[in-house]
């Protein structure tokens, strides 16, 4: 009789949860008072997010003059800041778009936040490549619009111009993809509120009813937007990759980039994934749904990137030998035993060498070690990205320009206050949206609940039998 | 949306196989159901309650054809005869630096034409006010609706009697 679910599947709701529960557990965070933790947190995340208005406001007065970056390093912090919150947010859409087509049932647990995740790291990596522009005031000119001035048109053929294109159809994709997900749920938190509560989720929920045809035009929808979202997520790091496998920079213009740089992104996006869930589940109480089976699987993605992008770190220094390309084996020399050797080797220990301990059972199983390797990789792939960039415009092609880069306060408050900035946003999201999605939790309970499979599930074997017909 | 008020008698369900069982009860007793709601996607109620199904992946196919071509012409018609530059010594007409664009807009004119189309034909909006039958509905409970604002007495009768030979844990009846 247990016969009806197969032993390969995990425990993905514990607690003998009803729908009922499912209900109760993740709307109550929205509905109750904040949380002291939360109260701390939020202020925490506000003073940085201070700090970055701050310091854009300082750069904007004064000029990219107050940045480290130099006439040699001219892409220094800003573009590595940029491209490390670009690759967190490709979690996001990844776990809800590529984890839908290969019906991953545990995704229902994290793609709420980690969607939002996504949208608030776009943000955050927006910011950089706007700013660095200098003269901000003028950033529209990014967007091809018929104009006064010839009309002059922006530069189809550049990959700074597909940037702009990828990004803001990645944020606006992710967006829609999120909100769809989001409208059931708001409509449920809208059937448990009153007076002024009410009215306002009664404008974010469209007027949901739950009728059978709008669930399955939801699902049709939310199918197909998986569909075109999972190329548009690989091609977005591939695309930000391009900004330097186009150049003619040794170091740069390697066919390697797009892989690399899409298999680093998910990287760093699970493991920022990691970081919030292992807070998330604790601070609000869902353990039961945010599972150790959970935090397993994405520990898995996890090593299987890192070790992907291990491999890639040693491609390169292998081409770089092989191509018998001076100016090719010198980059990469410097960039290993260079001046900022620190910064090779610490990306080589957080990358390579931190996520090989998630081979163990035990490690992956473990929410500190899980919580502290994620802060690890994160750190890791930062300094990728400052390798890449800094490192190899440090040592150009002419040695009486080569120079050494140092970030400002000003830069650093900027990145700093990006933290902030993410913070903020994703603090209050927790209070008005369920961070998980309950109506997708919902629809994976008989499948997936431990009182319906696992060792709880023999008083419930009747029940367990009846799973078996519904699936397709 | 209907503007003048109806009455509907509807049955909530404690569990999907329970609405399941009902729904099919209703059709062998050819009865003609309003709509059924449901607090998340119910597996396998589409043919059972004879829905065709989604057209919306056409829809999203079109779309993207409009973004694709949209993208492709324009960038082809700027650099070919609005305003010609050579960059890097290639063509005009340099198509493999026209892919990353194409395909950006050929995702974002499919996502946001099948999302807008979602959102108007199923009628939700911002300020449209949900036809709520129980708040319930929402949470936990699975909903039968029949329309009987022109229904004789005979047959509420006859509907009320369904609820109770489906097992329903609730039978009501409401205006909207």
């Amino acid at each position: 009789m247990s016969q009806a679910v197969a032993p390969v599947r995990h425990i993905l709701i514990e607690g003998n949860k009803s729908y009922h529960n499912i209900t109760e557990d993740l709307c109550t965070p929205t509905e109750k008072a904040p949380s002291r933790e939360w109260v701390i947190a939020f202020a925490l995340a506000s003073a940085f997010l201070g700090l970055y208005l701050f310091a854009i406001v300082w750069t904007v007065w004064k000029g990219i003059g107050e940045w480290g970056a130099n006439r040699t390093i001219n892409w220094a912090w800003d573009i590595t800041n940029f491209v490390w919150w670009i690759g967190i947010g490709h979690a996001g859409t990844l776990i809800s778009a590529i984890l839908l087509l290969f019906r991953q049932r545990w995704r229902t647990g994290v793609n709420r936040a980690a969607e939002a995740m996504t949208i608030f790291a776009v943000i955050c990596a927006g910011q950089f490549p706007i700013f660095h522009m200098g003269r901000v005031w003028l950033a529209f000119f990014i967007f091809p619009f018929p104009n006064t001035r010839g009309p002059l048109w922006t530069n189809f053929n550049s990959p700074l111009l597909w940037d702009v294109f990828a990004i803001s159809t990645y944020f606006s994709v992710s967006l829609l993809f999120w909100y769809t997900g989001l409208v059931p749920d708001l409509a449920t938190v809208r059937d448990r509120a009153t007076g002024y509560r009410r009215k306002i989720y009664e404008t974010f929920s469209f007027g949901w009813t739950g009728s059978a045809k709008h669930w399955q035009r939801w699902e049709a929808l939310s199918l197909v937007l998986a569909g075109i979202s999972t190329p548009l997520v690989l091609s977005v790091h591939t695309i930000v990759s391009f900004d330097f496998a186009t150049s003619v920079i040794p170091g740069w213009h390697t066919t390697i980039f797009p892989p690399y740089f899409v298999a680093g992104a998910i990287f760093s996006g699970f493991a920022m994934v990691q970081t919030l869930m292992v807070l998330t589940r604790k601070v609000l109480g869902l353990q039961e749904y945010i599972t150790i089976n959970h935090i397993e699987s994405m520990n898995k993605v996890i090593v299987l990137t890192g070790t992907i992008v291990g491999v890639a770190y040693l491609t390169e220094l292998f081409i770089a030998w092989y191509s018998g390309y001076i100016y090719e084996q010198f980059a990469f020399y410097n960039r290993v035993f260079g001046i900022y050797w620190w910064s090779y080797f610490g990306m080589m220990f957080c990358n390579v060498v931190s996520p090989q301990l998630f081979w163990s059972r035990s490690i992956r199983r473990s929410v500190w070690w899980t919580f502290f390797l994620s802060v690890l990789v994160n750190i890791g792939m930062w300094f990728e990205r400052f390798v890449i960039i800094a490192t190899t415009l440090a040592r150009d092609y002419l040695p009486s320009s080569w120079s050494y880069y140092n970030p400002t306060w000003v830069e650093i408050s900027i990145f700093t206050g990006t933290i902030g900035l993410f913070f903020t946003l994703y603090l209050i999201f927790t209070r008005v949206a369920p961070v998980i999605a309950i109506a997708e939790v919902k629809a994976i309970l008989k499948v997936a609940g431990d009182q319906y499979i696992g060792p709880n599930a023999k008083k419930h074997a009747d029940g367990a039998e009846k799973v078996e017909e519904p699936k397709h | 949306m209907v503007s003048d008020s109806k009455q509907v008698l509807y049955g909530l369900y404690n569990d999907e196989e329970d609405l399941k069982g009902a729904i099919r009860a209703a059709n062998a007793a050819h009865l003609d159901i309003m709509d059924v709601y449901t607090p998340f996607p119910v597996h396998g109620l589409d043919p059972i309650l004879g829905l065709k199904e989604s057209r919306l992946h056409y829809l999203g196919f079109i779309y993207g054809t409009i973004g694709c071509l949209f993208a492709f012409l324009t960038m082809t018609w700027i650099f070919t005869s609005d305003w010609p530059i050579v960059f890097g010594g290639k063509p005009y007409w340099s198509i493999p630096a026209f892919i990353p664009i194409t395909f950006e807009l050929t995702v974002l004119f499919a996502a946001w034409g099948m999302t807008l189309t979602f959102y108007t034909i199923c009628g939700l909006w911002p300020g449209v006010k949900a036809q709520t039958l129980d708040n319930r509905i929402t949470d936990d409970k699975f909903c039968i609706a029949f329309d009987v604002t022109a229904a004789s007495d005979n047959a509420v009768d006859g509907l009320k009697q369904f609820f109770g030979t489906t097992q329903a844990a609730e039978v009501n009846i409401k205006t909207m």
